[in-house]
């Protein structure tokens, strides 16, 4: 099956070992270069103009497969900046394409995005200027590095001459479609996390046998199956319409359950991994890593559950159950 | 992935379910009984036989059940939709839960002809109601314990012991209980069995049971020397641990499992909506939704699993735990929001639901299997132990 195939080539193309180069800033190039040439970068491009023309349906167990991978290249975002500039006029330049939700604009009219997702690596990025659609080019802003230890992300300035006119007033999708995609590769990381953790607790031996034998560290990992079953529910949410871009209440509550979800998960995990789960050499501080940061970026799930709040309030009669009911079947295509 | 983890697939209820719910909608705008919404937050603890039976008029008890029983012949997705209807209006549902939920479906799948015959018009004509007697005062969670016993002999089996918790035993017709019928307690899953016994029969002694809030739901019931005729036989004798197995599925994976607490959600949102919501309370409001959205699909997904025949029973164990934490955590954080600010007024209505559900949210992972009990299950599950 396709979901097979595509976990197979991250398998051989996205190992641990990848992850950290590219941290290390190698091998990027030649990382992106591969999944440009497996034609990833057009699974949302129309088969009219020879993309694969996935729906986000199809697309999401690709998104989750990328979170499960740690891939460190922006492809996700890729992937959706092309399908958000269907209809510009503008081409989708080459090279990396990030996503960002939010942004500010300073007093001589540049523009800053804070801590944008893959900033380091991006060549151009959509941004979202409230509700302005921009295509910025990334090599006329300061790029400046958040600071944090191996992370992609970016705060990049650009000058006012740098900055254009809108392509659209879509710059609100950008931020849904930001939103969605770290939810789908949180999902993603934290079935890994999830898998990886198993299967540690069956291998590792203290007071004779594996610590999975021990009820206290069952229950442990009963819950974070739950939390991983929950999130990945969520997720899939986000992308189950047939519209073109993740709809607003379904991207909410995705990326509010997942971010939810995190903090108990990559807690869970390093708890039961002990001392070796802390250490560089140990593969699961590139997903939880990457948790922690997903989980804040576009928004935490304080802002994405005030979103869910306030859509219920404006509905002046309706219950709890019917505004599930309501966005769950007039999303699932 | 862990492939327990592969059976939650988001699922789009059918169109014939969601055109039933339609229906299910305008029969409870004309005859659901109108009460505070304290009494509506007992929903399917609250006893009503005269609502059940309405219902069962209405063809909706034993909504599974083939029709030549007298069921409505639908499917579980069906099911999910009136019982999702059901709980979200509060109404009271607990006569006929039981019987609808399990005992139908399971004499249905292990009962003789002559049962079959018997119970199931019965069931759906909102004439028989039932209780599930499994726990005893020294088998609780360790079930495979359990010490009443009956003996074979003289026209059926003699049975004797004691069952407690059990919900609803003070207004049910028929309890179907498991006991043991050969061996001994050591004998674990061994030499257990399933009787049908109706309560009305001489020697049995039924105690109601008064609970933290004033409410008698669930009862103590001794059995001393009753004579069970050989039909009160459900399935095969010492088949007991598998058929109640096969019950958990029904019993763990519905909605039933996280909307205690959804009158209170409802009446809080309203509150919020006549005064005004600060961020922290619309965020703590969408947190509730966002949970909520997840763990409905993750019912629907087991529904699918049920209508295909499946018994997702470990799968349900995911659901129940996850979704009891969630219907728990409503009263526990409303309750802090409504008093953060001492200088404002609390609505009486909403105050008396909070604290009622505060009181009995415990029960919530207690009943059905304890918390503990279905992490085990879960554990394993995951291929652990
Ligand atoms: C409202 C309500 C309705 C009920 N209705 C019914 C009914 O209709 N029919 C019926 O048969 N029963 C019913 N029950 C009983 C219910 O099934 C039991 O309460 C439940 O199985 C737990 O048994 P127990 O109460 O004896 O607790 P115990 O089994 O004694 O457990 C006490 C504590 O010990 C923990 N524990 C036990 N064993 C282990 C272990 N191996 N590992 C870790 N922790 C463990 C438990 O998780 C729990 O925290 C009902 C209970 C309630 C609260």
């Amino acid at each position: 099956m396709f979901t097979e195939a595509i976990e197979k080539i991250l398998a051989d193309l996205c190992t641990p070992a990848r992850v950290r180069a590219v941290e290390n800033g190698d091998g990027a190039l030649a990382l992106w270069r591969a999944l440009e040439d497996g034609g990833f970068l057009q699974l949302l491009t129309p088969e009219s103009q020879d993309g694969a023309g996935l729906s986000l349906a199809a697309l999401f167990p690709v998104l989750l497969a990328f979170g499960r991978h740690a891939l460190p290249v922006p492809a996700a975002q890729s992937i959706a900046a092309r399908a958000l500039m269907q209809g510009c006029s503008q081409q989708p330049p080459a090279g990396m394409l990030s996503l960002a939700g939010s942004s500010h604009s300073d007093a001589e009219g540049g523009v800053c995005v804070p801590r944008l997702a893959y900033g380091m690596l991006a060549g151009h990025v959509l941004v979202n200027r409230g509700g302005d659609l921009l295509l910025l080019d990334c090599s006329l802003a300061r790029r400046e590095p958040v600071g944090v230890h191996a992370s992609q992300c970016a705060t990049l300035y650009w000058p006012r001459d740098a900055v254009g006119t809108p392509l659209g007033s879509n710059g609100e999708a950008v931020r849904l479609f930001a939103a969605a995609i770290h939810a789908a590769s949180m999902a993603g990381a934290m079935e890994r996390v999830l898998d990886m953790t198993l299967a540690y607790c069956n291998d590792r031996i203290q007071f004779g046998k594996a610590i999975g034998k021990f009820q206290a560290v069952q229950h442990q990992l009963s819950v974070m199956a739950e939390q991983v079953a929950a999130s990945r529910m969520a997720a899939e949410l986000a992308f189950a319409s047939e519209q073109a871009v993740p709809a607003m209440i379904p991207v909410a509550i995705a990326k509010a359950r997942t971010s939810m979800a995190v903090p108990r998960v990559t807690a869970t995990a390093h708890a039961l991994f002990g001392a070796i789960g802390v250490t560089e050499e140990l593969d699961l501080q590139l997903f939880t890593r990457r948790l922690h940061e997903w989980r804040v970026s576009e928004g935490s799930e304080t802002w994405w559950n005030g979103q869910v709040g306030q859509a219920l309030l404006a509905q002046p009669h309706m219950t709890a159950c019917e505004f599930v009911r309501h966005v769950t079947e007039s999303t699932i295509a | 992935m862990s492939s327990l983890l592969d059976a939650f697939r988001l699922t789009a209820l059918p169109a014939h379910a969601e055109a039933f719910r339609a229906e299910v909608k305008r029969f409870l705008r004309d005859h659901l009984p109108t009460v505070s919404a304290d009494v509506r937050a007992r929903s399917w603890t609250g006893f009503d036989a005269a609502f059940s039976r309405k219902l069962a008029q209405r063809g909706w008890v034993g909504l599974t059940l083939p029709s030549a029983y007298g069921g409505a012949g639908l499917d579980a997705f069906s099911r999910f939709v009136l019982v999702e209807e059901l709980l979200a209006a509060g109404a009271p549902v607990a006569a006929h839960w039981i019987a609808d939920r399990q005992s139908g479906p399971l004499i249905l799948k292990f009962g003789s002809e002559a049962q079959k015959d018997f119970y199931l018009p019965r069931i759906c004509a909102g004439q028989a109601f039932f209780c599930i007697g499994m726990s005893e005062p020294n088998a609780g969670s360790d079930l495979a314990s359990v010490r009443s016993r009956a003996t074979p002999g003289e026209g059926g089996w003699r049975l004797n012991g004691r069952k407690i918790w059990t919900t609803n035993a003070h207004h049910a017709d028929y309890m179907i209980a498991l006991v043991r019928t050969s061996g001994a307690p050591e004998d674990r899953h061994h030499g257990l069995s399933q009787f049908i016994i109706d309560l009305k029969q001489p020697g049995i002694s039924v105690r109601p049971i008064l609970d933290l809030a004033g409410d008698a739901h669930f009862s103590e019931v001794a059995f001393d020397d009753v004579l069970l005729p050989h039909e009160a036989l459900v399935g095969e004798e010492g088949s007991g641990w598998k058929q109640v197995n096969a019950e958990l599925a029904f019993e763990r994976s519905g909605p039933e499992r996280f909307y205690s607490s959804v009158v209170l959600l409802d009446l809080w949102a309203d509150t919020l909506r006549r005064h005004g919501a600060s961020a922290a309370e619309t965020a703590l409001l969408g947190s509730f939704i966002s949970q909520l959205a997840s763990l409905r699909s993750l019912s629907v997904a087991l529904t699918a699993l049920l209508a295909r025949g499946e018994s997702p029973v470990v799968e349900a164990a995911l659901v129940k735990d996850i979704g009891t934490e969630f219907e728990q955590s409503i009263p526990a954080a409303i309750a802090a929001a409504i008093s953060a600010a001492p200088d404002t007024p609390i609505d009486d209505e909403l105050y008396r639901t909070v604290a009622y559900l505060n009181q009995v949210a415990p029960t919530f992972s207690l009943r059905g299997g304890t918390r503990e009990i279905l992490r085990g299950m879960i554990a394993r599950g995951l291929g652990l132990r």
